[in-house]
């Protein structure tokens, strides 16, 4: 099995085991906080200035937002050159819910339990989302030990103390529910026999709270949210994107116009209150990288919401999962789970080192990665990637053997597939594109904090995590704050007039583009990544 | 020199670079996919892909984004499969046999060929969790089944007309539900913070100026 490895990578393989023993002697030491920051600043990608742009119109102008990102603001809409009659309404309900994952999900089944008239429109299929692969688990403060007021200075620590405290407050303190919740719909959470959660650290975390449900934690909770939207019966409109939101004369959201992925046709959704759940922007490929996200991961939602007004906070800020795969190829930015060090593998550079503490935070760790490669200290793979090993032989050594079976099956299979024995033979490793850290600027109750009956939940939402989001607090933050805004929503539908529907700030928008002299060729939202080659 | 290889995507035939999966070779080909994608790391079953390779007569298969390509495949994605999914209100059933036998019934047609088990793209023993269900054996089906992600191979091939990953998905839910212990601190904890005993220290960390903060951050205890 071991001849996948080039022979230089074994080479370092040997070191690695040389110095394993007295590595598991000793903890790695955790950095200062002065150390992290000079750290971030060398090594962390969002310090890239060349990766950035500014933002020439709307509510953020100004400020600066990745390249790829602000190419997307800076483009036209599709609607520009294609007209669409909003009058003729296809679908008319209470709450509209853009975006099928966890959020959206979650949502949809708050709203519909609320009484409120629902319809969930997504892109691909219910449940292709970034939930469906979070692996390692979901964060809650629910033991003896630990509580929501420590949860919210990880949490806010962790963010560098830029989260919102409103929004930290809810996640926090609706954290336990939402375990409950999700325990009484049916997820599998790994318990002890006498039902005590199994919980572990993940970066960053001061007490042991990470739930999961062995290294498929967001499936689990994915597959049973959507098997609960489909048993209510929920219309879910599917390989249907919302390309703009619809305004009304009194300046409040009013649907959106809707189009069929499959056969280019336009529909149009009236709706009293709209909830982007759009989720994050992986496939943007910020700064060339390599993502774990999954194939609709575009940012739609943002440019959604900017375009009617709406701002946008952290735009400028990205989570590169310090831990993705680099070999073989096949599986490259593949998500290897926080949890494979949670469980005990040390992060270790081309000489057997463990250079680092395996559970800072995300942007340390990943920064940390970075640094050891660009100074040499890295593995060269045969595909002219680079990395560092994650030693993940020692979790067998600490935890028993069979440990990496029963709580890391994803990635054991994902390494069997390609005959790498994680058990026996450390895996290689560099950052991947994984979250958007900001998002659209949401108040404490998940309304935008300009546009009337419009909501953001889940990734798509900003100011949650500040600069910078823990392990297990994304899962998190998808069902709480999925869940508030369908109940937000649902009381909120009630009361809401609806005026003339119009599409006018689309057309502000780009008379704004145009003054600003901006110009691409491209239209927004991007929907999908432009993976297609052609050959001419 | 890219080591290349010939495989036909819906019979029609493409060289593309022997390193590449089903569906980054689908991409190299020239199509930008919309069906059979979804999030193309092996957690969410969009890909379910059916193959043979020439000269072989034995059907294969696989997730597109997980497997590498090979000299001769024949390919062809499956968009969709209509899976048989049955509703139920979770806080109304029980986790008893009844159960499967009312939402489920053809799983006791099961004729124990095995090719739901051979086509599984996890490599789960299939056959085996529907025979866990059919004698009512919640907890041992859900963990038989929990690493599927409905990809729904094991249907497409299933003589009975079962749809596997519902099974388990039923199953899994009940255990998750019913069958597991139930967790005391969990609830302690929820009734704790709905009793408002958390509120005053909460509103007190929410204005803490940003140094103290960092202070309390820096200098806090982490469990062993």
């Amino acid at each position: 099995m071991s001849a996948i490895y080039s022979e230089s990578m074994m080479e370092s393989v040997k070191k690695v085991e040389a110095t394993r023993a007295a590595r598991m002697a000793t903890e790695p030491r955790r950095l200062t906080a002065e150390e992290k920051d000079a750290l971030l600043k060398e090594f962390h990608p969002d310090y890239n200035e060349a990766s950035f742009a500014e933002i020439k119109v709307g509510p953020n102008k100004g400020q600066k937002a990745p390249l790829e990102l602000a190419n997307m603001l800076h483009s036209t809409s599709r609607l520009m050159t294609d007209k669409v009659d909003i009058t003729k309404v296809d679908y008319d309900v209470d709450v509209l819910v853009i975006g099928g994952g966890g959020a959206g999900s979650s949502c949809a089944i708050e709203a519909h339990n609320a009484g409120a008239n629902v319809m969930i429109v997504t892109k691909l299929r219910i449940g292709d989302a970034n939930t469906m692969m979070a692996e390692g688990g979901i964060q809650a403060a629910d033991k003896p030990n630990d509580s929501p007021v420590q949860h919210y200075l990880d949490c806010f620590g962790g963010g560098h103390f830029a989260a919102k405290p409103e929004l930290v407050k809810r996640l926090v303190m609706e954290a336990p529910d939402a375990i409950k919740w999700l325990n009484e719909l049916g997820v599998e959470f790994d318990k002890d026999a006498d039902g005590t959660m199994v919980t572990t650290h993940g970066g960053g975390t001061s007490r042991k709270r990470m739930h999961a449900a062995k290294d498929y934690s967001g499936a689990e909770i994915m597959r049973t949210v959507r098997d609960e939207v489909i048993n209510l019966g929920i219309p879910v409109v599917e390989f249907t994107s919302a390309v703009e939101l619809i305004m009304d004369d009194k300046g409040q959201a009013a649907g959106a116009v809707l189009l069929n992925m499959e056969t280019g046709d336009y529909s149009v959704a009236r709706a009293k209150t709209v909830v982007i759940a759009t989720g994050g922007a992986g496939r943007m490929h910020y700064n060339g990288f390599p993502t774990s996200n999954h194939y609709g991961a575009t940012a739609d939602g943002l440019v959604l919401a900017y375009r009617a007004g709406a701002p946008l906070l952290y735009q400028d800020s990205i989570q590169y999962h310090p831990t993705g795969a680099v070999y073989p190829s096949q599986i490259l930015g593949a998500l290897v789970t926080e949890k494979v060090r949670s469980v005990g593998a040390q992060l270790v550079n081309v000489n057997g080192e463990a250079y680092i503490h395996p559970l800072e935070t995300r942007d340390v760790n990943a920064s940390g990665v970075i640094r050891e490669c660009r100074e040499g200290r890295g593995v060269e793979a045969p595909n002219g990637e680079k990395g560092v090993w994650l030693d993940t032989p020692m979790i067998e050594i600490l935890g028993g053997e069979g440990t990496i079976e029963k709580r890391i099956p994803a990635m054991f299979r994902m390494y069997m597939n390609y005959g790498i024995d994680m058990r026996k033979l450390p895996i290689m490793i560099y950052p991947t594109l994984h979250y958007q850290n900001g998002g659209v600027e949401i108040d404490g109750d998940g309304f935008t904090t300009t546009i009337p009956n419009l909501l953001v939940a889940g990734e798509a939402a900003g100011g949650i995590h500040g600069r910078n989001r823990l392990m297990g607090n994304s899962l998190l933050d998808v069902i709480v704050f999925g869940r508030n805004a369908g109940k937000k929503a649902a009381a909120k539908y009630k009361s809401v007039e609806l005026g003339e529907m119009n599409l006018n700030h689309v057309s502000a928008y780009d008379a704004e583009l145009e003054a600003a002299g901006v110009k691409t060729n491209d239209v927004s939202p991007l929907l999908l990544p432009k993976y297609a080659r052609h050959e001419r | 020199m890219e080591n290349m290889v010939n495989v036909y995507f819906y019979g029609k035939k493409y060289s593309v670079p022997a390193s590449l999966t089903i569906m980054t070779a689908m991409e190299y080909a020239g199509y930008t996919l919309k069906r059979g994608c979804g999030c193309r790391h092996g957690f969410c079953g969009a890909c379910a892909t059916i193959y043979r390779i020439k000269g072989q007569n034995e059907l294969k298969t696989c997730l597109a984004c997980q497997k590498q390509v090979e000299e001769g495949m024949y390919v062809a994605s499956i968009p969709f499969f209509p899976t048989d999914k049955r509703t139920y209100d979770i806080n109304e059933i029980k986790p008893t046999q009844q159960i499967m036998m009312e939402l489920y019934p053809e799983i006791y047609s099961c004729i124990g060929c095995n090719a739901c088990t051979k086509a599984c793209t996890q490599s789960l023993n299939v056959m085996q969790y529907v025979a866990y269900a059919q004698r009512g054996e919640f907890e041992k089906c859900a963990e038989e089944s929990f690493d599927c992600v409905s990809c729904g191979c094991c249907s497409v091939r299933c003589p009975a007309g079962i749809s596997h990953p519902m099974v388990g998905l039923l199953a899994r839910r009940l255990t998750g539900k019913y069958i597991a212990p139930e967790t005391e601190h969990l609830k302690n904890r929820v009734d704790e913070i709905n009793s408002g005993a958390f509120d005053e220290l909460i509103q007190q960390i929410m204005q803490k100026p940003i140094a103290e903060m960092k202070e309390l951050y820096n200098t806090r205890e982490i469990e062993k």
